[in-house]
């Protein structure tokens, strides 16, 4: 069973001014719930994909937001698009429709 | 003028009309000729044996049922199916008769078409011929017969709820004037017939009647050859029209019919057969009211016949393709039977998002090895009630099961299969055959319906693949279950996966019928509507799914039911989320305490779950 990564992360510094926002403001212009996250981690605990690897909805989200795209993009990947997380976000993030705006960004990029 | 003569008569005004013909048949003749060429050899074959095989006659019975009666449209709405029955039989039998008058009395003389069209400019008294009298009256009454269509077709521009329509489809500029000559043909026909017959005194009862009307007050005289130009004219621009609009229906639905007969379906990819399919659309618009995003959303730009017509024409966007909750209600309402799910699911395809190589990551992983196989799904993990039931109604039966995906599966494929990622499906499908042809199985029971359809399609197991519902049929069946009737009201909610896409419509309610009184809502069977929840659709929020939840659960609730039953973990999520004041129970939790022993216990599975969620909270 995989670490859901609610442990103590390595320091990393990050440089918001730097950061390229692109694909965060293009993915909450196409669906605006991608800013309701709260990152409460249903998803990640839900997430069939999760059982198996470290894929994690709500970090996807995180680097996403701090510009770290390609990492975002290459984690989108493992995704099955069940569905389950869809059910379970309390926030009702439009999960399913956010992995397909990444992938999608994938090919444009 | 004298028939009986060798000569042929002929006026210049024929020529709008003789062109138009000329050039629509030899149009479709090329079209019809380059598309059967087009098919591959397999599918030519089937055309050659099919067409010298009984399949020929049934095909042209079902042309003759559909493309001239449109009997599907009658079920749909009568008035509606009178409207394309008159214009299409009415205006056929107009060709027929006709034909058979001109034959009759130019003493079965072969004539260039145009003659039985504009019989009565060229020959304008067949009353003192013999069988005149009948002729004029049939063909009089055909007429009217064709104008009450062309009525109906004026007044359902204004209002189209009679006929049995909320939302008709917004139509092109082309699609537009093809409609106003095909509007104006048999108008004009009338106008330039009781001209005539008001001139010379002839015609049937009502060009006879019209004609001497307006003798009484109008110069009608100086319309005669316009009027004849005229309808010459319309018939001409409309007969041009045909190939590049919606009208190309007419010829094309003859052929769809034939190929449909003799076999051909719809390939992983667009084929000419789909070429046929797109042309055959005559954008009638049923499919737009079948559409919960329309009815219920407001989203009517986007139905099927709109992305018909793009991939017809040009690229179709983004959102037309997404947007659709893969439902198949508008594909068993199609009067003309388009494969609209299979053209939807190709579209999809065309992108695909996801790598060769996107679940390297599963691997040395297993199913438990099994008898029974129960498997919950992604799906049916969300929704432990369902699962347990299923389990304990398993387990009272004797069964020898086991939960092969107790500690997680990996998906079935399917969500991602209607999200268009085909390869990325065929990857999760693969790993998935293994698994569970390793589990040594005889028989896979499933309690998600998404999974059943993609496992009986796609997966060509070997061991027979059955939806709890139906298995716990069969259970009953060998009185290994037995149940006890109560006055409970029962609704079923047929999920589109199992009722539509799997044809499962009967055994759920065979089941549910043990336990107690099933009542059927307004919109049941091939008509049951979606609950929202779809993994077909991602562009809409859960706002919007939830108003679709509300609105099928008010109707499945409408007839006062105690419980409504679902069959799919995903459709009881969905209606949970939008309603708390109905209770919704999946099958196998009514019918485990329908179980003989369970049935005095006065113990409702909706005030467990409640308990079950308190506890999570």
């Amino acid at each position: 069973m995989v670490n859901f990564g609610y442990t103590t992360l390595p320091t990393h510094i990050h440089d918001m001014d730097k950061a390229d926002l692109g694909l965060a403001d293009s993915i909450s212009f196409e669906d605006s719930s991608f800013n309701l996250c709260i990152a409460c981690g249903s998803c990640t605990s839900t997430c069939t994909a999760g059982a198996f690897t470290n894929f994690s909805f709500r970090q996807m989200c995180h680097q996403i937001k701090r510009g770290e795209n390609s990492q975002a993009i290459a984690e989108s990947e493992k995704c099955m698009l069940c569905g389950k997380c869809t059910l379970a976000c309390p926030r009702n993030v439009n999960t399913r429709n956010i992995i397909r705006l990444v992938r999608k960004a994938n090919q444009t990029i | 003028m004298n028939l009986h003569a060798v000569q042929i008569p002929f006026h210049p005004f024929v020529l709008p009309f003789t062109i138009g013909l000329i050039f629509l048949v030899f149009y479709i003749v090329g079209k019809w000729i380059y598309w059967v060429s087009q098919f591959s050899w397999e599918d030519k074959k089937k055309i050659i044996r099919g067409f010298f095989s009984l399949k020929t006659p049934q095909a042209i019975w079902e042309v003759f049922m559909e493309s001239l009666l449109h009997r599907k449209v009658f079920r749909r709405n009568a008035l509606l199916g009178y409207m394309h029955m008159s214009l299409a039989f009415g205006w056929f039998l107009l060709i027929v008769f006709g034909n058979l008058e001109t034959r009759f009395f130019t003493h079965g003389r072969i004539n260039p078409p145009y003659i039985p069209i504009f019989f009565e400019f060229f020959e304008h008294d067949l009353t003192s011929l013999d069988y005149g009298r009948f002729f004029t009256f049939t063909m009089d009454l055909l007429l009217l017969f064709v104008l009450s269509g062309v009525g109906l077709a004026y007044f359902k521009r204004f209002r189209s709820k009679p006929l049995g329509m909320k939302n008709t489809t917004k139509h092109s500029t082309i699609d537009r004037l093809a409609l106003t000559a095909l509007w104006l043909i048999f108008p004009l026909r009338l106008l330039a017939e009781s001209v005539t017959a008001g001139l010379y005194d002839a015609g049937g009862f009502i060009t006879n009647s019209i004609g001497t009307f307006m003798m009484t007050f109008l110069p009608i005289q100086h319309f005669y050859y316009p009027s004849w130009w005229a309808y010459s004219i319309a018939l001409g621009a409309f007969f041009v029209f045909i190939p590049f609009t919606r009208y190309m229906h007419i010829p094309t639905e003859i052929l769809l019919i034939f190929l449909r007969k003799y076999g051909i379906v719809e390939k992983a990819i667009h084929s000419t057969y789909t070429q046929v399919e797109l042309s055959s659309c005559s954008r009638c618009g049923i499919c737009i009211d079948a559409c919960q995003l329309g009815s219920d959303l407001g989203i009517v730009s986007t139905q099927s016949t709109y992305l018909i017509k793009s991939i017809r024409y040009d690229q179709p966007t983004e959102k037309l393709i997404d947007s659709c909750m893969a439902c198949t209600r508008c594909d068993q309402l199609c009067p003309v039977g388009i494969d609209i799910a299979s053209i939807r699911a190709n579209e999809r395809k065309m992108i695909q998002l996801f790598q060769e190589n996107s679940y390297k990551y599963i691997n040395g992983y297993e199913y438990k090895k099994a008898k029974v196989a129960y498997f919950a799904g992604c799906m049916g993990h969300l929704t432990p009630s369902v699962y347990k039931a299923t389990l304990a109604l398993f387990k009272k039966a004797g069964v020898d099961y086991n939960f092969i995906d107790r500690d997680g599966s990996i998906c079935c494929g399917r969500p991602l299969q209607l999200a268009g990622q085909e390869d990325a499906a065929k990857q999760l499908i693969e790993k998935n055959i293994k698994l569970i042809e390793n589990c040594g199985a005889t028989v896979l029971v499933t309690s998600c319906p998404i999974c059943a359809k993609v496992f009986t399609d796609s997966y060509k197991l070997k061991i027979p693949i059955y939806h709890h519902s139906q298995y716990l049929l069969m259970l009953a069946k060998e009185k290994k279950l037995k149940f006890e009737k109560s006055d409970l009201q029962i609704t079923y909610h047929d999920p589109c996966e199992l009722g539509r896409g799997l044809g499962v419509y009967d055994e759920p309610r065979e089941l549910l019928g043990m336990a107690g009184k099933l009542i059927e809502s307004a919109n049941s069977r091939e008509n049951s509507l979606c609950c929202g929840g779809s993994l077909g659709i991602t562009n809409i929020s859960h706002e919007q799914r939830n108003t679709i939840a509300s609105i099928t659960l008010s109707e499945l609730a409408a007839d006062k039911a105690d419980v409504v039953a679902t069959a799919c973990p995903l459709c009881k999520k969905t209606f949970k989320s939008a309603s708390e004041n109905v209770r919704i129970a999946d099958i196998s939790e009514i019918m485990l305490d329908a179980v003989q022993e369970n049935a005095n216990k006065i113990q409702s599975e909706f005030v467990q779950e409640k308990e079950i969620e308190t506890i999570h909270n």
